[in-house]
C-alpha cells in the first residue's frame, strides 16, 4: 500500500514505545515492566508469552488505554493515546459475563454501548454466536453454559463492533486441553475472516506458536522484550502442524530461552 | 443374580436407562417439595396438639398459658380490635421501612461515591448502632409526641443500617474486570452504574432489605411499648395490664404474622427483580442492631 502513496514509510497500526510501568505498593515499588516497544500491523497477530509475573497481563492493560504506562508512549494510527480504546475488543483470562444477562444480552451490552441499531446489532449478535457453535444457547444464563461456552460468548462481544484489533489476556487459560485447541482453531479462522490484528496474551507456547505472525518473548520482573520470533509457517495452519519439526523448533527455541533465564529449571 | 441362569439377559436400551433416571428424578424432586410442605406443617400441627392437650391435663390456668384453642377464640372475639392495631402497626413499619430505603440507599450511594464522605460518616454510623435504640425512643416521645412519627423514626432507626452496610458493600464488591471491561466499551458512567454495578450490587442490597424488614416491625413494636395509644404493641401492654393473656398471646400471633407477610413482600419484590439463580449466591453478611 505504500507502493503508490508518496508518504515515507507508513507507520505501523499500534506502536508502543519505550513503556515502564512502576506500581506503587506497601512493600516498596514493584517494576512490573521495562523499556518496553513493540509495533504491530493492522492484521498482525502477535503473542507476548512470558513467565507469570512478567508484566504481560499490565502491558494488555496500558496497549489497551486502561491503564496509563509510568513512562512511555502508546499510539494507533499514529495518535497518542491517553483514554481507553474503545474501538477494540477485549478478551480477559474470566469470561466477565453479568449474569443476569442471557448469552445474547451479553453480547448486546457492547451494542449497548456503542449506541449500535438494536436490530441489526441482535442479527449480528446471534450470527456471531451461531458461528462459534452457541446457535440454541442465546438464551441461555452464563451459569447454564460451560467454561468454555462462557469464554465464547465473551469473544462474541469483543467482536460485534467489528474492532481493528483484539486484545485477549490469556483468553483460554481456564479452559481444558480440548476445549482450548478448538477455540484456538476458531481464533485463527475468525482472524482470517476479517483481517483483525490481534494481541494475544499467554503462557503457552505452542499456543502463541500455533496462532502468531510474532511471538514476542518476555524476561522476569521486571519485564523486558528478551527474543522477538518471526512465525513463518503457511497459513492456514491446521493442528496437525503442531507434529511438524518446523513447529517444534519454534516452541524449543522459545522453551531455551527460558532454561537460560533460569524460567525453566531441568535439575 | 441366581445361579442357574447363565445367559444374561440383553442390556438396556439407553433411552430406556434414560426413561427411568428421568422418572426417579422427578418423583424424588416431588417428594421433596412435598416434605418441603408437609414437614413444617405437621410439625405445628403436633406442636400445637401437644400444647393444647398438656395445658388441660395438667389445668394450667388461662392466665399464665393459655390453650391454642382459647388464644383462637380471642382472636374471633376481639377480629376488629387486632385489625384495627394492625393496620395502626402495619402502617408505622411501612413507613419506618420505607423511611430506611429513602435514607439508606443514597446515604451509601454517597458513602461509595466519595471516600473522604465514607471515612467521615462510618464512625458515626456504627456507634449510632452500638447504642441502644430503646434509650432514644423516650426522648423522641419528648420530641415529637404520641402520634405516628416517633414510632415510625424508631422503625426507621433500626431498619436503616443493613440498608446502608449491605448497598455499600455491595456496590464496591463488583470485580475489578467488569468496570475494565465498560470502560473499554466506552459504556458512560451511568451507564456502568445502572447496567452493571446496581443490578451486581441488587443481591447484597435486598439481603439487608431483608434484614431491615424484620428489624422494622422491632423497632415499632418497641415504639407502641414506650409511648402507643394504639397498635399491636400497645395493645400488648393493655393485655398484659389487665392480666389478659389470652389477647396478649393473640397480640403475638398477629404480629408475627405479619412479620412473616411483611417478609414475603419483600422476598416478592426480590424474585421479581433479581433471576433466580443469582438471589442463592448472596455473598453479604447480614447487617444486626
Amino acid at each position: 500500500m505504500s507502493a503508490v502513496s508518496s508518504t515515507p514509510a507508513p507507520s505501523p497500526y499500534l506502536h508502543l514505545h519505550g513503556l515502564t510501568k512502576v506500581y506503587a505498593s506497601r512493600d516498596g515499588a514493584v517494576r512490573a515492566l521495562d523499556q518496553v516497544s513493540l509495533s504491530g500491523d493492522l492484521d498482525d497477530f502477535i503473542s507476548i508469552v512470558g513467565p507469570s509475573g512478567c508484566g504481560k497481563s499490565t502491558l494488555m492493560m496500558i496497549a489497551a488505554g486502561l491503564m496509563p504506562p509510568s513512562s512511555g508512549v502508546i499510539s494507533v494510527d499514529g495518535k497518542r493515546i491517553t483514554a481507553p480504546r474503545t474501538d477494540i475488543g477485549i478478551v480477559f483470562q474470566s469470561p466477565v459475563l453479568l449474569e443476569w444477562r442471557t448469552a445474547l444480552g451479553n453480547v448486546m451490552l457492547q451494542a449497548e454501548a456503542k449506541r449500535l441499531d438494536k436490530r441489526s446489532a441482535e442479527r449480528r449478535a446471534r450470527e456471531l454466536l451461531a458461528a462459534v457453535g452457541l446457535a440454541g444457547f442465546e438464551d441461555k444464563y452464563p451459569h447454564e453454559l460451560s467454561g468454555g461456552m462462557r469464554q465464547r460468548v465473551s469473544i462474541c462481544r469483543a467482536l460485534i463492533h467489528d474492532p481493528p484489533q483484539l486484545l485477549m489476556d490469556e483468553p483460554f487459560g481456564a479452559l481444558d486441553a480440548l476445549t482450548r485447541d478448538q477455540l484456538v482453531v476458531d481464533l485463527q479462522r475468525i482472524c482470517h475472516e476479517r483481517r483483525m490484528g490481534v494481541l494475544f496474551i499467554t503462557h503457552s507456547v505452542p499456543e502463541a506458536v500455533f496462532l502468531s505472525d510474532r511471538v514476542i518473548v518476555m524476561t522476569p520482573r521486571p519485564g523486558r522484550i528478551d527474543r522477538v520470533l518471526d512465525i513463518a509457517l503457511p497459513r492456514p495452519r491446521t493442528l496437525a502442524m503442531r507434529d511438524t519439526p518446523q513447529f517444534a523448533h519454534y516452541c524449543r527455541e522459545i522453551r531455551d530461552l527460558f532454561l537460560a533465564r533460569g524460567v525453566l529449571r531441568e535439575h | 443374580m441366581s445361579e442357574t441362569e447363565p445367559v444374561i439377559a440383553t442390556p438396556p436400551h439407553i433411552e430406556d436407562v434414560e426413561a427411568s433416571v428421568e422418572r426417579r428424578r422427578a418423583a424424588r424432586a416431588t417428594r421433596t417439595r412435598v416434605s418441603a410442605v408437609l414437614a413444617p406443617t405437621g410439625l405445628v400441627i403436633a406442636l400445637l396438639i401437644l400444647w393444647e392437650a398438656g395445658t388441660r391435663a395438667f389445668g394450667v390456668p388461662a392466665f399464665l398459658l393459655p390453650p391454642p384453642s382459647a388464644i383462637v377464640g380471642a382472636m374471633a372475639k376481639h377480629a376488629p380490635l387486632l385489625a384495627v392495631a394492625t393496620g395502626v402497626t402495619t402502617l408505622e413499619i411501612v413507613l419506618g421501612f420505607a423511611l430506611s430505603i429513602a435514607v439508606g440507599i443514597p446515604l451509601a450511594l454517597m458513602i461509595f461515591l466519595w471516600p473522604p464522605f465514607a471515612r467521615a460518616v462510618l464512625p458515626l454510623l456504627i456507634s449510632s448502632q452500638a447504642m441502644p435504640k430503646v434509650a432514644v425512643a423516650p426522648l423522641l416521645l419528648v420530641w415529637f409526641g404520641f402520634g405516628l412519627v416517633p414510632k415510625v423514626l424508631i422503625a426507621f432507626l433500626i431498619a436503616f443500617f443493613p440498608v446502608v452496610i449491605n448497598t455499600a458493600v455491595g456496590l464496591a464488591a463488583i470485580e475489578p474486570e467488569k468496570i475494565h471491561l465498560a470502560r473499554s466499551m466506552g459504556l458512560g458512567a451511568m451507564d456502568t452504574f445502572l447496567k452493571i454495578r446496581l443490578p451486581d450490587a441488587l443481591p447484597a442490597i435486598f439481603a439487608g432489605l431483608k434484614i431491615s424488614i424484620t428489624l422494622a416491625v422491632v423497632g415499632a413494636v418497641v415504639g407502641e411499648f414506650v409511648g402507643g395509644d394504639a397498635g399491636l404493641g400497645y395493645l400488648l401492654m393493655v393485655a398484659n395490664g389487665s392480666m389478659d393473656t389470652q389477647l396478649l398471646f393473640a397480640g403475638i400471633v398477629c404480629l408475627t404474622i405479619l412479620g412473616v407477610a411483611l417478609y414475603l413482600v419483600v422476598e416478592l419484590a426480590e424474585r421479581l427483580l433479581i433471576p433466580r439463580h443469582i438471589i442463592a449466591r448472596d455473598p453479604t453478611p447480614g447487617g444486626t442492631f
